[in-house]
């Protein structure tokens, strides 16, 4: 299969309130940022014709948000498609578009502004159906409380486990210039943080985020115009578990694991553990790094809390951004991970660069506890 | 510029339940699930042979956040990649363009999409409404409703060719649908009704009056695509896609500048006919179905499409050329005047033109031999998508 390059990648400054920029200021901004970096343009010959952008309705409280998008992404007498998941889902797609040959540059941009609505499980009921779910007030929130006591029982996963989960998580955010909570943290600060949704507690979730974030995608063929140092997409996958709760095994990483199956195989990984030099993934509360990293093949079954305790999120130069805990908003935090990995991959990460990463794991997640699940992997 | 295809694509399946203002027997997943068997076996296939679902509809419409979680109770995505695609009205269309994209690009071999809307279910009109500019529009926008484009032709045509031309052209989408048993509004006018219609018919907008305007509907449709290989396999009749274009524009209308901007409908026929050869496409293509979500703008935009000029379009109404025994028949299925299910409305067009090539459209069928489709789809702020579907593999 051909290859997929990434030419550039820009982020926004992730703040808990970003009330003095519109999102379409902030989706500006990423445009710009990426057109300085590569000199793209929307010439209707030799420019990008197709766009996949990533917003959401219901956080934006706007039917077609992608419509108040169109202007700052370039879309005008331009394709403009809207990703209506996690945005990492959007270069799954900008992904096929190139490889089907329909397009050979792709632009990506997605924002999402958590703070404009009064509340994000608010939101986030509204994902359950009217009849059973949405009455007994379930939303993602809640969701993960139950999937967080369904696996830590599994892999034992105790409340030093998470704290230090999260303790890391703050350290490397503050080495991030574009995270959003870096006040640094003592293990017993968030243990005795207040209890938010049992066992998830206030300091285990992540906090209200705002941020946009951009990619430019292109062919192999075309990907030197716009860069010498391209990333490249080998691997995607994707995978969907059942809806109602009861009828998921939890604490299984059902979807996880195929995702991860149909990305490494095409990208030709055999062994994550050998090959894969750095994850980025879409830890919403505490509990779901440790789980999505067994999921990703990188701890064994059920053994979670073994794997923290023998460092191997350090071991794996997992989330070296600080990671969705530090706070990334819903439905662009794939995406956000992503660029964080094309940084790494280029030796662009600054203060948080690890050594030498040739190979990079993204994943993300869409619905309640995990429901639906999107690996990306990239390479140098 | 791209655009030389990895692989060719084929429609082997296609479902579709009935479209209707109500539907309280079913909810949005068993209604989801019913087109999804119907195109499951009419692919003669089985979900597992389906590699990838994209599902898309408009979340604010029934307010459910992120539906294809729920929905995949219905969709049949367990255990399978999944993409929610979404672009408003062209939703549908979009879905198309993807499902297209992610079999031609060699990642899946067989996609099946997923068009829907339970509109019974929300407020339509807010819902639209709801897409404006929160600060500079939203108190000023109706919804879909608007007479701009009536004004546009009155103060072109003159006002009695103008009205008659869009009641003409509504009655004949009604004469359509009434041929199609799924088509929601059958209302059985005749031409005789016209004079009375242009008056009685309760006004909207302007000269938009209630019988011009399209239905909220209930409903899904659903098409399975097919790598080549794997569509000759199953497929005694596969459909296939030659090209599609998707054409948005920026946010704002700009209908008081001096000289009208190119509608997006023009530039996506003018880029899909050029880049695929076609001179005439009046001759070229045997059907047409077209997103037209009033019987002004449809009319008006059959100028666009095929790059007519002055009054063409409307001579060509006038001497039946673009009904079905006409030089090109347009929405034999009765077109979205009579069938509006929003996130579904924009796939039924290239499902019907499917259904026409393959000669299994049933009591709307086309009596002439149909090879070469256009469908077309509509959304946000006047955005185009246009797809053609061919016959045979030779183009």
């Amino acid at each position: 299969m051909k290859r997929v390059a990434i030419c550039a990648v820009a982020q926004h400054k992730i703040e808990p309130d970003i009330w003095y920029k519109r999102f379409q200021g902030m989706l500006l901004d990423i445009l710009e940022d990426i057109q300085a970096q590569t000199g793209f343009t929307f010439d209707e010959e030799t420019g990008v014709h197709d766009i996949v952008t990533c917003s959401d309705d219901v956080f934006d409280a706007r039917t077609i948000s992608n419509a108040g998008m169109s202007d700052v992404v370039g879309a005008h007498y331009r394709g403009e498609e809207k990703m209506a998941q996690d945005g990492l889902n959007g270069l799954g797609y900008a992904m096929s578009m190139i490889l089907s040959g329909c397009d050979d540059v792709v632009y990506v941009a997605g924002h999402s502004k958590e703070s404009q609505s009064e509340s994000r499980n608010m939101c986030t009921n509204l994902a359950y159906d009217p009849f059973y779910g949405r009455p007994l007030g379930l939303d993602y929130l809640c969701a993960a409380g139950l999937q967080a006591r369904a696996y830590m029982a599994k892999s034992k996963i105790t409340e030093e486990h998470l704290a230090k989960v999260v303790v890391r998580a703050r350290q490397w955010a503050a080495r991030n210039p574009y995270a959003n909570e870096t006040n640094q943290l003592m293990l017993g600060d968030v243990m005795y943080s207040p209890m938010l949704c049992d066992p998830i507690r206030t300091l285990h979730s992540y906090p209200v985020s705002d941020g946009a974030v951009g990619l430019l995608l292109a062919s192999e063929e075309r990907a030197k115009e716009f860069t010498d140092n391209p990333v490249w997409i080998t691997g995607f996958g994707s995978c969907m578990d059942s809806y109602f709760m009861g009828d998921r095994d939890l604490a299984s990483n059902f979807a996880l694991r195929k995702a991860a199956e149909c990305a490494y195989k095409m990208a030709g990984i055999k062994d994550s553990k050998k090959t894969v030099d750095l994850v980025e993934l879409m830890d919403c509360y505490a509990y779901q790094q440790p789980m999505w990293l067994e999921g990703l093949g990188f701890s064994k079954d059920g053994m979670g809390g073994e794997f923290i305790d023998a460092s191997g999120p350090a071991k794996y130069n997992v989330n070296l951004s600080g990671g969705h805990l530090a706070g990334t908003p819903l439905i662009i935090g794939g995406l956000y991970r992503a660029v964080e990995a094309v940084l790494q991959l280029k030796g662009q990460a600054g203060e948080h660069q690890a050594a030498d990463v040739k190979c990079a794991v993204v994943q993300s997640t869409t619905g309640g506890a995990g429901q639906f699940h999107t690996v990306l992997v990239l390479e140098r | 510029m791209a655009h030389k295809k990895n692989r060719h694509v084929g429609v082997v399946g296609i479902g579709q339940t009935e479209y209707s203002s109500h539907k309280e027997y079913q909810n949005q997943v068993e209604m989801v699930n019913e087109a999804v068997r119907a195109a499951l076996a009419d692919a003669n296939m089985t979900l597992n042979d389906i590699d990838c679902v994209v599902h898309g509809n408009m979340e604010l419409f029934e307010m459910v956040h992120q539906p294809d979680m729920w929905h995949s109770l219905g969709t049949g995505a367990f255990g399978k990649p999944e993409f929610r695609i979404t672009t408003g009205g062209t939703t549908g269309s979009t879905l198309v363009c993807a499902a297209d994209n992610l079999v031609a690009s060699g990642m899946y071999d067989v996609v099946m999409a997923i068009g829907l809307e339970k509109l019974q279910e929300g407020n339509t009109t807010g819902g639209i409404t709801n897409m404006a500019d929160p600060l500079w529009f939203r108190h000023l926008q109706t919804g879909a409703l608007t007479a701009t484009t009536a004004t546009m032709m009155i103060q072109e045509f003159g006002e009695e060719r103008a009205r008659r031309a869009a009641m003409k052209y509504r009655i004949m989408m009604d004469k359509h649908a009434v041929l199609n048993p799924r088509a929601h509004r059958r209302f059985g006018l005749e031409y005789e009704q016209m004079e009375d219609l242009m008056k009685t018919s309760p006004k909207l907008v302007g000269d938009l009056r209630l019988i011009h305007m399209c239905s909220q509907s209930d409903g899904a449709c659903v098409m399975i695509f097919a790598c080549e290989e794997k569509a000759k396999k199953v497929s005694k009749k596969p459909v296939w896609i030659r090209d599609h274009i998707t054409v948005h524009r920026e946010e704002m209308f700009n209908n008081f500048g001096i000289e009208r901007p190119e509608m997006t409908h023009h530039y996506a026929a003018r880029k899909l006919f050029e880049r695929n050869g076609i001179k005439n496409p009046i001759e070229y293509f045997d059907v047409f179905e077209m997103y037209d979500p009033s019987a002004w703008w449809g009319l008006d935009w059959l100028r666009e499409f095929f790059l007519l000029e002055g009054d063409e379009h409307i001579k060509m109404l006038e001497n039946d050329e673009w009904g079905l025994d006409g030089k090109l028949p347009v929405n034999p299925s009765g077109g979205v005047t009579s069938t509006n299910p929003i996130g579904a409305t924009a796939m039924i067009r290239p499902a019907e033109v499917a259904l026409q090539i393959r000669g299994d459209a049933g009591a709307h069928q086309l009596k002439r031999e149909v090879k070469h489709g256009l469908a077309s789809g509509f959304g946000g702020t006047l955005w185009t998508v246009l797809i053609m579907l061919e016959k045979d593999l030779k183009w």
